[in-house]
C-alpha cells in the first residue's frame, strides 16, 4: 500500500481548538505517524477521552469511540482484545487519564496491552476553562488553585515506568517532527506505550508558553540507553531548568493480547459463535 | 459446598428431584455455614420447612437448628463434638445418631475437613441409596486429581457409609422410594446456568470484577474461556468493566458483565455509555442485601428500581429476570438476542438465592435448537455511504458495521451526535437522535412477554411476583391446594419495558397478594406505575433469607 496522504485522516470538519492550542502539533504528528506506517482510516480504532484533546475525533478520520471522561483504557483494551488486528490508540488528557482515569491507566501498564496512549499534558482542566489538572506543578495558579497548586504533582513517566509500561517517552508539541518520530516509534512498539506529550494552554496558562518549554527542553541523546528502568526513572525526574523529551523506557514484554489463549491464530471476532462440544459441557453438570 | 453438589449428582443420576441451598456469613473461616438439600421422587420448587436429617459437625447447629426439625428426624453427630441428650428432642421424636467422624478420618489420616464425606456416606446409607452411585460421583469430581485422591475420598466415605449400615441397620425410616421416570439431568447452581446460556449465545468477552453473588460465573467463564475462545479478563473495578465490555462490543464481540448492586452503582455511568453509543450489553446483576456492603452473602430483590432509573439521560433498556435455573439460562441466550436486535443494554436481575443454590434441570433444556441472531450488524463492506446512526430507521434501530471494515467508519459518540457519530450541537438534530432512540421502546414493547400464569384461572388467590420467588409461591400453591384453597401465580420474567398484556391479567376478579423480597414492594410500584392497579395486600421479606411455601400459607390463610 502506498502511503495515506495526510488528507486521509481529515473528516472535513474544522478544529475547534484555540488557534495556536498545543493540541494542533500532537494531532499533525498523530496523522505523520499514521501515514508513515501506512495505517489506513478504517485500521486504526482511536478512542478519545472527554476534554480538550477528546474533540479531536470530530477532525479526525478513523474509526472512533468517544467515551466517558478517564474512561478510554479500559475501551481500548476490550477493543484490542475483541480485534487484535486494529491498531488501538488512546487520545487522553492528563486531567482525563490520571485523574478520573488514573486507576485505569495503571492497570492497562500492568497488563501491557498492545495500545499506545498519547497524554495531551498541559496541566490545566482546559474544557472547564482553567482548573488545575493532577500534573500541574507546586505553586502553579489556576481558578480552582488561586493560592497556587499546594500538592505534588503526578509525573506520568514515573507511574507508567512504576507499573509495568513497556514503553515510555516524552514529546513536545511544538516540535512535530521530534513527536511524530516518536509517535510512530510508540505505535510501532509492540505492548503498551505511553507518550506524554508537553503541550501549552494558550488560554489558560500564561506560565508555561512555547518559550518557556523550549528554552528547557532537550533531546536524550544516544549516550542514553532506555534499557534501565531506575536510571529511567531518574530522567523521569528531572524537571526544571532542563527538561529531557526521547524515550525513556523500552522493553519487550508478552502482551495481553499474547497471553490470552481464545488469541491463538485469530481474533475474537473471528472465532465461531456455535459452541464446539456442548454436549461435552454440559456432561460436566450430570 | 463439595459434599453437597456430590450427594445431589449422586441422587440426580439416579433419578431424584434436586435443591441444594446454602447460607454462610461472609467470611473464610468459622461462622456457621449451612448447605440444605431436598430430595424428592417429584418434581418441586423449593425448599420446605421440614428438615429430616440434620448432619451437625458441631454442637451449635444442633442448637441453632433443633426448632426446625420435623416430627421422626434424626440428627448425626459426632461425639467429639458433644453430648445432646435424646431426651433434648422427645417433642420431635427426633433420633440421636452418634457417628465417630473424626476417629473415622483419622484412621485414613485425612484431614479433618473430610469428616463432610464421612456424613456423605453416611447420609447416604440413611436415605438406602447404594455405594455405587456415590462413588462414581466421587471418582467423577476427584478423577483429575489422580487416583491416589480418589481412592482416599471413598474409603473415608465408605466407612461413613458402612458404619449406619452396621450400626443403624434397623433404621429404614428415610429409604427413598423408587423415582419416577428417569431424565438425565444437569446440577447447576444460578451463575452456572447463566454462564451456560452465555455460552450457548455466543458470548466472546466478559470483564467481571468478584462480587458475591457472581463469583461462580468468574469461575465457569475462567474455567472454560480456552474450551470456548472466550476471553474472561479481571478489571480493576467495575467501571472499567463495563467499559472494557463496550469497547470488546463496539468491536463485535458478544459482551457482558456481572455484578451486585454495589458494583452496579459503579457501572451507572457506563450503563448511561451503552443507551448513548447504541452499544449491544448483557449485564448480570445479581442482587443481595443492600443498602451499601448491606449483608453481602444473604438474598434480596431490592434492584428492580434502580434498574428501571439507572443511568443519567433518558435511553431504552431492558429488564429480565429469571425465576430459577431454567429460566437463567434461557434468558440470558435471549438477552444477547435482544442486546444485538435493539442495541441496547439487557439487564438480568438474578439473586443470592438463585445464583447459589444448586437445581436440577433436564438436560433436554440445553439441547434444545436456538437461534442466535445478530440483528443489524454488517460484517461486510457496506456498499456506498455508510451512515452507523441512520434516522429513517422506524424501529429506531440501524446497521452496525464491525470496525476494520473498509468505508464502514463511525464514531461511538458519547456526545449527541449525527447519523456518522460526529459532534451535532443543534436543537432538532438532538431531538431527531433522541427520538430515534427512544423509537426503540416501542419496538421492544411490541416484542415483550407477558407474564406468566401459572395455576388456575379460576383461582380465588392470585399471587404476583418476579424472579426466583416464582418455585417457592409454587410450591406455596400446592400447600394451599392441600388446604382446599385455589391459588395461581403470575410471575413476570420480562419487567422492563413493562409488558402491555399484564393489564389484562392483572385485572381479575381474583386476590392479589404481591409477593417480593424487598421492603417497598417494587414490582407492586411498576404495575401500579404502568396500570394504575394498586396491589393492597403485600408480603414483603427483607431479612435476607428467602421464603418458605409455609410463610406464605400462613399469610394467606390467617
Amino acid at each position: 500500500m502506498s502511503t495515506p496522504a495526510i488528507d486521509a485522516y481529515q473528516t472535513g470538519r474544522r478544529p475547534t481548538w484555540c488557534p495556536g492550542c498545543g493540541n494542533f502539533g500532537i494531532w499533525i504528528a498523530l496523522k505523520n505517524a499514521l501515514a508513515k506506517l501506512r495505517i489506513p482510516p478504517h485500521e486504526a480504532f482511536l478512542v478519545y477521552g472527554i476534554g480538550c484533546h477528546g474533540n479531536m475525533y470530530d477532525w479526525m478520520k478513523t474509526y472512533g469511540f468517544v467515551g466517558l471522561h478517564g474512561r478510554g483504557l479500559p475501551v481500548a483494551q476490550g477493543a484490542k482484545l475483541a480485534n487484535h488486528k486494529l491498531k488501538v490508540i488512546a487520545i487522553a488528557g492528563d486531567g482525563d487519564s490520571l485523574g478520573e482515569g488514573g486507576n485505569h491507566f495503571l492497570h492497562a501498564a500492568k497488563r501491557n496491552p498492545d495500545i499506545t496512549i498519547i497524554i495531551h499534558d498541559n496541566e490545566v482542566y482546559a474544557l472547564t476553562t482553567g482548573q488545575a489538572s493532577p500534573t500541574a506543578k507546586a505553586g502553579f495558579k489556576t481558578k480552582s488553585t488561586p493560592g497556587g497548586v499546594t500538592d505534588e504533582p503526578l509525573n506520568p513517566l514515573v507511574l507508567g515506568i512504576g507499573a509495568g509500561a513497556t514503553f515510555v517517552a516524552r514529546g513536545f508539541s511544538g516540535d512535530i517532527p521530534g513527536l511524530t518520530n516518536l509517535i510512530t516509534a510508540a505505535i510501532e512498539h509492540k505492548g503498551f506505550s505511553v507518550v506524554d506529550v508537553l503541550q501549552p494552554c494558550i488560554s489558560f496558562d500564561k506560565v508555561h508558553t512555547y518559550n518557556w518549554y523550549r528554552e528547557r527542553v532537550y533531546q536524550l541523546d544516544s549516550a542514553y540507553l532506555p534499557n534501565n528502568k531506575l536510571k529511567a526513572l531518574e530522567k523521569a525526574l528531572e524537571w526544571g531548568d532542563k527538561i529531557p523529551l526521547g524515550i525513556f523506557y523500552q522493553e519487550d514484554r508478552p502482551t495481553s493480547e499474547d497471553r490470552e489463549p481464545a488469541l491463538t491464530g485469530r481474533t475474537l471476532i473471528e472465532q465461531p459463535l456455535e459452541v464446539a462440544g456442548w454436549d461435552h459441557l454440559l456432561s460436566e453438570f450430570i | 459446598m463439595a459434599s453437597g453438589t456430590m450427594l445431589a449428582k449422586t441422587f440426580s443420576r439416579l433419578g431424584y428431584h434436586i435443591l441444594v441451598t446454602n447460607e454462610y456469613p461472609s467470611l473464610i473461616r468459622g461462622g456457621h455455614n449451612v448447605v440444605t438439600i431436598r430430595i424428592a421422587t417429584e418434581k418441586f420448587a423449593s425448599l420446605d420447612h421440614n428438615l429430616h436429617i440434620l448432619v451437625a459437625l458441631n454442637q451449635e447447629t444442633i442448637d441453632l437448628h433443633k426448632n426446625e426439625l420435623s416430627r421422626g428426624s434424626v440428627i448425626i453427630f459426632d461425639p467429639h463434638d458433644g453430648k445432646p441428650q435424646e431426651s433434648d428432642f422427645k417433642e420431635k421424636s427426633s433420633k440421636l445418631l452418634s457417628i465417630p467422624l473424626t476417629d473415622l478420618v483419622t484412621k485414613h489420616r485425612g484431614d479433618p475437613v473430610m469428616r463432610n464425606t464421612v456424613a456423605l456416606g453416611a447420609t447416604l446409607a440413611l436415605l438406602g441409596a447404594d455405594f455405587a452411585k456415590l462413588s462414581q460421583v466421587i471418582t467423577d469430581q476427584f478423577g483429575r486429581k489422580g487416583q491416589e485422591v480418589v481412592g482416599h475420598n471413598l474409603a473415608i466415605a465408605q466407612e461413613g457409609y458402612d458404619y449406619v449400615k452396621h450400626n443403624f441397620a434397623e433404621f429404614n425410616s428415610f429409604y427413598l422410594d423408587k423415582p419416577g421416570k428417569m431424565v438425565r439431568q444437569l446440577i447447576v447452581n444460578g451463575s452456572e446456568a447463566v454462564g451456560l446460556g452465555a455460552v450457548r449465545a455466543g458470548l466472546k468477552f466478559a470483564a467481571i470484577y468478584p462480587m458475591t453473588p457472581i463469583n461462580a460465573l468468574i469461575t465457569f467463564l475462567a474455567d472454560h474461556a480456552k474450551d470456548f475462545g472466550i476471553i474472561y479478563k479481571q478489571p480493576e473495578d467495575e467501571i472499567a468493566g463495563i467499559n472494557m465490555a463496550l469497547g470488546a462490543s463496539v468491536a463485535g464481540a458478544r459482551s457482558m458483565v456481572a455484578t451486585s448492586g454495589g458494583g452496579f452503582a459503579l457501572m451507572v455511568e457506563g450503563l448511561a455509555l451503552s443507551g448513548m453509543i447504541e452499544a449491544p450489553l448483557v449485564v448480570d446483576m445479581g442482587m443481595r442485601v443492600g443498602p451499601a456492603t448491606g449483608m453481602p452473602t444473604y438474598t434480596e430483590q431490592g434492584e428492580l428500581q434502580f434498574m428501571i432509573r439507572a443511568g443519567h439521560g433518558e435511553f431504552p433498556r431492558i429488564i429480565l429476570a429469571p425465576g430459577d435455573a431454567e429460566e437463567a439460562y434461557q434468558l440470558t441466550f435471549e438477552a444477547f438476542n435482544l442486546a444485538d436486535k435493539y442495541q441496547i443494554p439487557v439487564i438480568m436481575l438474578t439473586d443470592k438465592y438463585l445464583n447459589e443454590s444448586q437445581w436440577c434441570v433436564p438436560e433436554s433444556v440445553f439441547t434444545d435448537q436456538v437461534e442466535i441472531d445478530r440483528g443489524k450488524l454488517i460484517t461486510r463492506e457496506p456498499p456506498g455511504e455508510f451512515k452507523r446512526y441512520r434516522l429513517d430507521v422506524p424501529d429506531g434501530v440501524s446497521d452496525r458495521t464491525l470496525p476494520g471494515l473498509p468505508n464502514g467508519l463511525f464514531f461511538a459518540n458519547s456526545y449527541e451526535h449525527d447519523e456518522t457519530g460526529q459532534l451535532a450541537t443543534k436543537g432538532d438534530q438532538r431531538k431527531a437522535m433522541a427520538d430515534k432512540r427512544l423509537r426503540k421502546f416501542k419496538a421492544i414493547e411490541k416484542a415483550g412477554k407477558a407474564p406468566a400464569v401459572l395455576g388456575l384461572d379460576d383461582s380465588e388467590i392470585t399471587f404476583v411476583s418476579w424472579g426466583s420467588t416464582k418455585g417457592i409461591i409454587l410450591e406455596a400453591i400446592k400447600l394451599l391446594a392441600q388446604k382446599g384453597k385455589k391459588a395461581r401465580l403470575i410471575h413476570f420474567s420480562w419487567l422492563y419495558p413493562f409488558p402491555r398484556e399484564a393489564q389484562k391479567i392483572l385485572s381479575s376478579d381474583s386476590r392479589l397478594i404481591l409477593v417480593e423480597q424487598n421492603a417497598t414492594g417494587q414490582l407492586g410500584q411498576l404495575v401500579r406505575e404502568a396500570t394504575g392497579i394498586e396491589i393492597r395486600e403485600k408480603l414483603l421479606k427483607y431479612d435476607g433469607q428467602p421464603f418458605f411455601p409455609e410463610e406464605i400459607v400462613k399469610k394467606v390463610t390467617q
